[in-house]
């Protein structure tokens, strides 16, 4: 066991590099759903436009691209955010295929858009000076950069926690989740939340896709990868849910990375094996309890 | 999930359409929507007589597309389940006709006939996960499974020849003939295009159909007159399963080469966008849709440079505003169906 753990050491440290991604990426879609309704599947286009930015930022050069690169990607993100708010509200009383669709489309014409500015290639940046080199993890080396990911995926877990449980803010959110009738009821205006929500979750998707950028690069069609495996999250872990979000994120995280490293081929098919016994077990997600309205 | 009453709609509506209908006056339809019909299959069938070789195989695609629209309207449409992997079904139908033309035999129908099968299996296998689950949770299961699909179809390349596609397909062989000529190959898509289309037509106005109808306006109340929505709607997810895989089978047939993106997402997305034009829920609305998605493609995409995605993106857009209920709600042919066909929240 001990020996397992030693050799696998470097693919559990990825998969909680990839977890803590996840978590960032999969919190903001599962609030933006279970406190508006609202499926964006352009969350995986919006951390692309992310991953884009990092590269023209030069991001990996200095610390002074990264933040650079880290303001703009939160700046396009709340803008990106508040116009899909503004684009879902006439389809509010619609079938969710019709929000589905447009949030596709917009996906869809992101993507290209940034595949005919960028080009077909795949870009990769580097990490930004001072996190480049390794530190030996259990006699290990393992990349400086990764083990940040997994300290900021995890102090964004604690904040977001701590925002939603213990401040004013948060108890809008959840009283949000649980009945949104009952809080416009009482005088809220349900388009500004609405409009703040969808920009917050849009940020974490364009923040979280500068931070992935010297891991996984910028390339065409990262986005549906990342998009799926955010969706599986939230699958797992129940939409709505901040906890299911984290333990979701940290589950995919390893199926993703020790999946991949111990049986390549069939790394497919246990992410849908793993999918597939989550709902077996809980058809509506590990946490879905919070989720009065879905 | 809930279904959220429609004030303007009579809420004991399921089984509207074709379900209620006596077999007297289904009869007097069949006569009254026959002839037209077979002046159009006629047509259709003459078509290659009087068109180049490279028209006759844009039909072709056209045909199989439909199909496919078609296939994945039973579910949209008819059953009320958004599938956002619906090319999933295609593309196993493709690689199976494929692989079985190469190494076992190309002579028709087996290659379609097995592509069928085993896009009825593989639906089978997911479909019963998908099912289980209601609007939301649907869209995102089968978004993840068509993508997962896809991921397969480019990994296992010592099967499906990776991301270079599966290629040196033979030609569809009748009687130990290969046929060559564009014609041929129409008349043969034609045939099993028709004969797939007559299956779902079937399917629709069965009084399985009519069910599936009733389960996609009021599920609690299919429920309490002793229905069983889950399995009414598997069934209904392997029938629209195995069609999608009769289409790729031709497709197979047609091509000669089968991409891994032909399993993909923009496959899927391609399709929901002609049922979506077409109007959900009227089985030719989805024909009109697949061959206007076709023909806008193949007249622009060489022009996009192969963006054609960045054009789809823009079409799925305006069509979610301006064309709520497809060509067939612009038609106002349908003013019964008022309620929105797919799932809701």
């Amino acid at each position: 066991m001990i020996d397992w753990f030693d050799a696998n050491l470097v693919s559990i440290l990825n998969g909680l590099a990839i977890g803590s991604l996840l978590f960032i990426l999969a919190v903001g879609l599962s609030i933006v759903f279970g406190m508006m309704d609202v499926l964006n599947l352009a969350h995986g286009a919006f951390f692309l436009i992310g991953s884009y930015l990092a590269v023209t930022f030069v991001a990996g050069e200095s610390w002074a691209g990264f933040f650079t690169a880290i303001g703009v990607a939160a700046l396009v993100g709340l803008v990106a955010g508040g116009a899909l708010s503004g684009l879902t509200e006439p389809l509010a009383r619609r079938p969710i295929l019709d929000q589905a669709l447009l949030t596709l489309g917009i996906s869809l014409i992101v993507a290209e858009t940034l595949s005919i500015i960028y080009g077909n290639d795949v870009l990769s940046i580097g990490e930004p000076p001072g996190l480049d080199g390794s530190i030996a993890v259990a006699g290990n080396p393992y990349p400086t950069y990764r083990l940040m990911l997994i300290a900021v995926g995890l102090a964004l877990a604690l904040i977001v926690w701590l925002v939603v449980e213990k401040t004013s803010i948060g108890a809008l959110v959840r009283a949000s989740v649980a009945d949104r009738e009952m809080v416009s009821a009482i005088g809220i205006d349900n388009r500004k939340v609405k409009i703040a929500v969808l920009g917050v979750g849009s940020l974490l998707a364009t923040v979280a896709g500068v931070l992935a950028a010297p891991v996984y690069g910028a390339r065409p069609g990262l986005d549906k990868t990342i998009l799926l495996l955010a969706l599986v999250v939230i699958v797992i872990g129940g939409l709505g849910s901040i906890r299911g979000a984290l333990v979701g994120a940290l589950v995919i995280g390893q199926v993703e990375s020790l999946g991949r490293a111990l049986v390549p081929d069939l790394a497919s098919f246990i992410l849908f094996g793993t999918l597939a016994l989550v709902l077996i077990v809980r058809p509506r997600g590990l946490f879905a309890g919070k989720v009065a309205h879905s | 999930m809930s279904v959220i009453p429609d004030s303007s709609v009579e809420p004991a509506a399921p089984g509207t359409g074709a379900a209620t209908t006596t077999p007297a006056s289904r009869g007097s339809m069949l006569l009254r929507r026959g002839a037209p019909l077979l002046v159009l299959v006629v047509a259709l069938a003459a078509m290659p007589l009087f068109v180049a070789p490279f028209t006759a195989n844009t039909l072709s695609r056209i045909l199989i597309f439909a199909l496919f629209a078609v296939s994945l309207d039973l579910l949209v449409g008819i059953t009320g389940l958004p599938s956002l992997g619906h090319a999933a079904y295609f593309g196993v139908g493709a690689y199976t006709a494929g692989l079985v033309s190469i190494h076992w035999t190309s002579e028709a129908p087996v290659p379609v006939l097995l592509a069928a099968v085993a896009g009825a299996v593989a639906a089978a296998a997911t479909g019963w996960l998908a099912v289980r689950s209601g609007g939301v949770y649907f869209l995102m299961l089968t978004l993840a499974i068509g993508e997962l699909t896809h991921q397969l179809a480019t990994r296992l390349s010592s099967v499906t020849g990776g991301s270079n596609g599966l290629f040196g397909i033979p030609s569809i062989r009748v009687g130990g003939e290969p046929m060559i000529l564009a014609g041929f190959v129409y008349w043969y898509v034609l045939a099993v295009a028709l004969l797939g289309f007559l299956g779902l037509w079937l399917v629709a106005h069965s009084p399985f159909g009519g069910a599936l109808r009733g389960i996609r306006d009021n599920e609690p109340r299919m429920r309490s007159l002793g229905y069983s929505p889950f399995r009414y709607k598997f069934v209904a997810f392997i029938l629209a399963g195995g069609f999608a895989g009769l289409a790729g089978g031709l497709f197979a047939g047609l091509l000669r080469i089968v991409n891994p993106s032909d399993a993909a997402f923009t496959t899927s997305a391609l399709m929901l966008l002609a049922v979506v034009l077409g109007g959900a829920g009227t089985l030719w609305g989805p024909v009109l849709g697949a061959a206007v998605v076709v023909l806008v493609r193949d007249t622009f995409g060489p022009q996009l440079d192969g963006h054609g995605p960045l054009l789809l993106g823009i079409v799925f857009v305006v069509a979610v505003y301006a064309l709520p209920r497809g060509f067939a709600g612009l038609a106002g042919l349908v003013p019964r169906r008022r309620r929105a066909p797919a799932g809701a929240a």
